[in-house]
């Protein structure tokens, strides 16, 4: 049983801010306090990288919502606020500013920290990372001046951020550890896509590359030495190498870790007054069939409402299926389901024109897309994947073969798990 | 009447709002990003568009009551 008499939730990222506001849409009356570890107003990260980076948007866009919509909707929000122990028997939190604060039932919503590198010069000036909105402005600022920019980690973001410091005239320098840029989460027809794409506009990627040090002067970065011996000088260093989840509350209080949060399919932890949401958590996931922890926006979206309805009482297992997008410049990728290795890739649409999706089947079994400029695809994809509606792998490469028609029958059962 | 609004610069393509209401929200083929079939929302459209606009990934739908 949840205890609904008050909610505390620890984070006002998008899993906690929709915790709150999914609670009052369920109709829940108790009062909800978040927990805002940030000075900022609650903000979407996204755009961090990308048009908040570019000087596009500002600060309001990113916000959740205006101060009024907190008061309107009976939520106590306080910003720079942390918690920081937490007592389960007796079930209250220590906040940073001294306090106790008694909760009924309380939701982790702590979400990632960056991983940090660790090779001597790592923390000269110059030497970023990119999760925060300090972070933004940061990096904004230093891409107007600096001359050489180096970039470690070709991940989503990092390579987020190498599309807008070409957009502004750089030709960033990335070093990437594994053998391919993407590895983790796109196929290998994607990350060889982007790979040239980026290539053809001055990029110069090392794969199979590590950092070795950072030469600094006067405590300012110069130059990044790889683990190929070569020097490139480098006057701002974006490290994007990956999270790892918040967990040093959950650890102290005792719950159950592996590799995150560790929650059951109503995202419960191991003590029954406890939840957790979002990027902090693993869960097992009905989609990929083993314990996953995810970091995007419809994961922790998705999750917020999952535990809103079991705290209101209507629990239901989480069981929606993943998707993802990335701005990476102009182009869109995106990917529906989740790929654990596929045994075979059927490839649609226009490979070099930059505009294709990458079917994955695992034992003849759709188990994730890919698509790069085929928002159709995508939208096709997730619509059939949800409904546990096969797709032959001759129809997903037949370019006459009408997949969006295909997959708009499939509509009534995909709204469910869209 | 319930209006909707759509802030096609914040649109991260995710349809999440053609799922939720299809007869008030499209996409574009080329891009993905949705666009406004209607403004005005009628009585029985009024719940497929408030679930738009709360499961837009990117906050990128406003309601408006009058
Ligand atoms: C630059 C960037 C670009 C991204 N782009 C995309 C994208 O294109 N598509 C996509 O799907 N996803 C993207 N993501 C990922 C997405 O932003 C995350 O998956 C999402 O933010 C996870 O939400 P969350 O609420 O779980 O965690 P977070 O957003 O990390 O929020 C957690 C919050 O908890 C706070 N907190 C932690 N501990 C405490 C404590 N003890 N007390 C109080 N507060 C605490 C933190 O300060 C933080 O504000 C991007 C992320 C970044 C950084």
């Amino acid at each position: 049983m949840v205890d609904t008499a008050s909610v505390v939730i620890v984070g006002a990222g998008h899993s906690g801010f929709q915790t709150a506001k999914s609670l009052r849409d369920s109709g829940f009356t108790g009062p909800v306090t978040v927990l805002n570890g940030d000075a900022e107003a609650p903000y979407q990260r996204p755009p961090l990288s990308k048009a908040y980076l570019t000087g596009k948007s500002g600060f309001d866009d990113l916000r959740f919502a205006a101060q009024e919509f907190y008061a309107r909707m009976d939520i106590t929000l306080r910003n720079g606020v942390r918690a920081e122990t937490i007592n389960p028997a007796g079930r209250t939190l220590g906040l940073s500013d001294g306090t106790i604060l008694p909760y009924g039932h309380l939701v982790l919503a702590t979400g990632t920290k960056p991983r940090e590198l660790t090779v001597p010069g790592s923390d000269a000036d110059g030497v970023v990372g990119l999760r925060s909105v300090a972070d933004a402005d940061d990096i904004a600022a230093r891409l107007e001046t600096s001359r050489n920019v180096v970039v470690i980690g070709a991940g989503f973001i990092g390579l987020e951020f190498v599309s807008v410091a070409v957009a502004k005239g750089h030709t960033p320098v990335v070093l990437e550890f594994a053998p391919r840029i993407l590895g983790r989460a796109a196929s290998e027809p994607v990350s060889e896509y982007f790979l040239s794409h980026y290539r053809q506009q001055g990029v110069d990627f090392r794969l199979g590359t590590a950092v070795e040090r950072i030469e600094t002067i006067d405590g300012k970065a110069v130059a990044v030495v790889d683990s190929k011996g070569t020097r490139h000088p480098a006057d701002l260093v974006v490290v994007g190498i990956g999270v790892l989840p918040e967990t040093s509350l959950a650890e102290q209080a005792g719950l159950t870790i592996d590799n995150g949060i560790f929650v059951d399919e109503f995202l419960g932890t191991s003590d029954p007054h406890i939840s957790a949401v979002g990027d902090c958590c693993s869960y097992p996931s009905t989609t990929a069939g083993r314990v996953v922890r995810l970091e995007s926006v419809q994961n922790a979206t998705d999750h917020g409402r999952c535990v809103a309805a079991k705290i209101v009482g209507t629990p239901r297992p989480y069981m929606e299926l993943p998707w993802f997008w990335s701005d990476q410049g102009t182009k869109k990728l995106q990917i529906a389901g989740l790929n654990f290795g596929s045994d075979q890739q059927v490839i649609r649409g226009d490979l070099g024109g930059g505009k294709f999706s990458v079917f994955m089947y695992n034992d003849g079994e759709l188990v994730a897309v890919d698509s790069v400029d085929r928002p159709m695809d995508h939208m096709s994809a997730r619509r059939l994947m949800a409904a546990k509606v096969p797709l032959s792998p001759q129809d997903a490469g037949d370019p006459d073969f009408d997949l969006k028609a295909f997959a708009l029958k499939a509509r009534t059962a995909a709204a469910t798990g869209a | 009447m319930l209006k909707v609004k759509l802030d096609q610069d914040k649109c991260v393509s995710g349809g999440q709002c053609v799922f939720a209401a299809p007869e008030v929200f499209d996409q574009r083929d080329e891009d993905g990003v949705a666009v406004l079939l209607r403004e005005d929302v009628p009585a029985e459209l009024v719940d497929g568009v408030r679930e738009a606009a709360d499961i837009c990934p990117a906050l990128a739908i406003t309601l408006q009551e009058n």
